[in-house]
């Protein structure tokens, strides 16, 4: 996967989660949960979504990556680029 | 013979979850759409655990335990159950005190009760605003050492009113007591402030016949009737599965709906943990029981709106024992309008007051039926001051007490709650004792409650995940990162 997939990928997940928000004045740099109404509940369908669709495990201690989508991707990528984007 | 209720199922499961409460049904759903092939097993006829209601001749249908969750359960439906259901829940408006400090209506959320602390007990508008975001920002990791009573001495010294109107109504909804960690208030309590108290239109029988649609379809197997009797653990410190009705059934890994109590002593049996952990299952504190009366009001009589939930007492301060006297004057009455149900056109009243097992656990039969008789003649007399002549409307009633509880859901002292905060670590620690086994339900005061429960199904269902992701065979084509 490219970044850009990874990073379409996470904002897939998002807008399953939480269908009301409007994804599409995201800012990469700011903290997910300023700009949307998330809670922890969310992130962790997050990380079980992440799990299913890319059978990628991310500990509890690594949740805070998920902070921003820009340090998300930062933290995903290098982790998910093997992986073949199956649609 | 008798019928064999385990007809029908797989040879072999992922999950089995013992017990159909909402953590149970919740952790079930989300553990099916992650692809796992699940199993419930319940004792009792009925699916939803203390969810639960009963119908009775004349038409009359008694809900237990819905009389109001915060609006954190319209979100946690839709993403773990259906839009469908989610739309179901409508909020309650007229919601009513009246005690000797104090009786007014609230619509019970922050706007409401600060303008009531404001204007009626004269508080000033900044200690209301800080109490507040003291509370919102309450979470699971802070300290543990405030009690809730120090909580309210901070912000309103010697108000004994103040506390009672923020204490009272959490009491009854989670057992919490001013002496327990000021977190398990300060969570729940903020849920509530945040927008309301809500209910689910249609009734609990409506709620648990869609969620078991829901799981049907998401192709969860579902058997009631089967009494689970024990967790089978190998020398490694693994599940292998449950046995139930003399038969085993193997299963990767196996989630608790029972009481943790229960989990640990009786279904798996002290003897399979570290003394160390035993140790620490010895010191948890069960939450206290409660009673209930039932009042079903004949077909076609009417009563006028008098509020949706009312906490009366006689009392001359709150005080957290003497809530839980047989007793008692304190007690919360849920009415349920023709609203509640559309289309069956029916009244009905439910009087609900914490109670200790104790207390009722060592009767003879006729000194109990003499206790409960006592029980909904005392509950009749304090309704009459908010329906005058109720009595002579009255179809069905009927009365519910500790042993009822713990009757229906195997729980210890019939808790109603799960326990004291201490037992949430074990919960959460029972898969580090036992590979595969997890416990899911009411525990540690914050995990209780509709929303309490149900979310911490998904907390679990995620753990079970990740171990069942963790045993799984590798499967090549998805074999991923190296790096
Ligand atoms: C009187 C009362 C009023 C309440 N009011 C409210 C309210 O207004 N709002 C709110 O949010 N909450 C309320 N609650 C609390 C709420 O109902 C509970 O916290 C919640 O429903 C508990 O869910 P649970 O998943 O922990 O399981 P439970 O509901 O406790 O269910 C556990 C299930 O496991 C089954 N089980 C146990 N052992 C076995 C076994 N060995 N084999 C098979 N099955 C087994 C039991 O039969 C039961 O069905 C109330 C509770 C009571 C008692």
């Amino acid at each position: 996967m490219t970044r850009e997939q990874v990073r379409q990928a996470i904002l897939n997940i998002i807008s399953d989660i939480a269908p009301d928000e409007d994804l599409a004045s995201i800012k990469d740099e700011e903290k997910l949960r300023d700009q949307f109404d998330l809670d922890s509940m969310d992130f962790l369908d997050i990380v079980m979504e992440l799990r299913k669709r890319f059978n990628l495990e991310v500990p509890e201690k690594d949740y805070q990556e998920l902070v921003s989508m820009a340090s998300s991707v930062e933290y995903l990528f290098p982790r998910l680029k093997d992986n073949e984007l199956v649609s | 013979m008798s019928k064999d209720w385990l007809k029908g199922i797989k040879s072999a499961y992922d999950t089995i979850i013992i017990g159909s409460g909402l953590a149970g049904l919740t952790a079930a759903n989300k553990l099916a759409k992650l692809g796992h092939k699940v199993l419930i097993l319940e004792h009792h006829y009925n699916l939803g655990g203390l969810a639960t209601w009963f119908k009775r001749k004349g038409g009359h249908i008694l809900d237990i335990s819905l009389h109001g969750f915060p609006t954190g359960m319209i979100k946690t439906c839709r993403k773990y159950w259906t839009q469908e259901i989610a739309d179901s829940i409508v909020r309650l408006k007229n919601i009513r005190f009246d005690n000797p400090q104090f009786s007014f209506w609230t619509n019970f959320d922050k706007n409401d009760f600060t303008r009531l602390m404001k204007d009626r007990f004269g508080i000033v508008k900044e200690t209301i605003d800080e109490f507040f975001a003291t509370v919102r920002a309450m979470n699971f990791y802070d300290d543990l050492s405030m009690t809730t009573r120090e909580l309210f001495e901070k912000f309103f010294p010697g108000r004994t009113d103040v506390h009672r109107l923020l204490m009272e109504p959490i009491t009854y909804a989670n057992g919490s007591t001013l002496d327990d960690p000021a977190i398990t208030y300060g969570i729940v309590f903020a849920n509530f402030m945040d927008k309301g108290v809500y209910t689910f239109k249609g009734g609990t029988n409506e709620l648990i016949k869609k969620m078991k649609k829901e799981l049907l379809k998401n192709g969860v197997d579902i058997r009631t009737h089967c009494m689970v009797e024990r967790i089978v653990v190998d020398e490694d410190k693994t599940v292998q599965g449950v046995e139930v009705q003399g038969r085993m059934i193997p299963a990767k890994t196996v989630l608790s709906n029972s009481n943790i109590l229960n989990t640990v002593q009786k279904l798996v049996g002290e003897e399979q943990f570290a003394p160390e952990f035993v140790k620490e299952v010895k010191k948890v504190r069960l939450n206290d029981s409660s009673c209930q009366v039932y009042i079903g009001l004949k077909r076609g009589e009417t009563i006028d709106n008098v509020g949706d939930l009312l906490f009366t007492s006689q009392e001359k301060e709150f005080s957290s024992e003497s809530l839980l006297e047989p007793e008692t004057t304190s007690r919360t009455f849920s009415f349920y309008y023709p609203e509640t149900r559309p289309g069956l056109n029916m009244y009905s009243i439910v009087a609900s007051t914490n109670a200790r097992f104790k207390d009722w656990a060592h009767l003879t039969k006729q000194e109990y039926e003499n206790k409960k008789e006592v029980l909904i003649e005392r509950t009749l007399d304090a309704l009459e001051k908010y329906v005058p002549g109720v009595r002579k409307k009255v179809g069905h009633l009927e009365a519910s007490t500790p042993m009822t509880f713990k009757r229906y859901t195997t729980h210890p002292g019939g808790v109603s709650f799960g326990t004291k905060f201490e037992g949430l670590a074990i919960s959460k620690d029972l898969p580090r004792q036992i590979g595969g086994l997890f416990h899911a339900g009411s525990v540690g005061i914050i995990m209780s409650g509709w929303l309490g429960a149900a979310n911490y199904g998904v907390i679990v269902a995620n753990e079970v995940d990740k171990f069942l992701h963790s045993v799984r065979e590798p499967q090549p084509e998805l074999e991923t990162v190296s790096v």
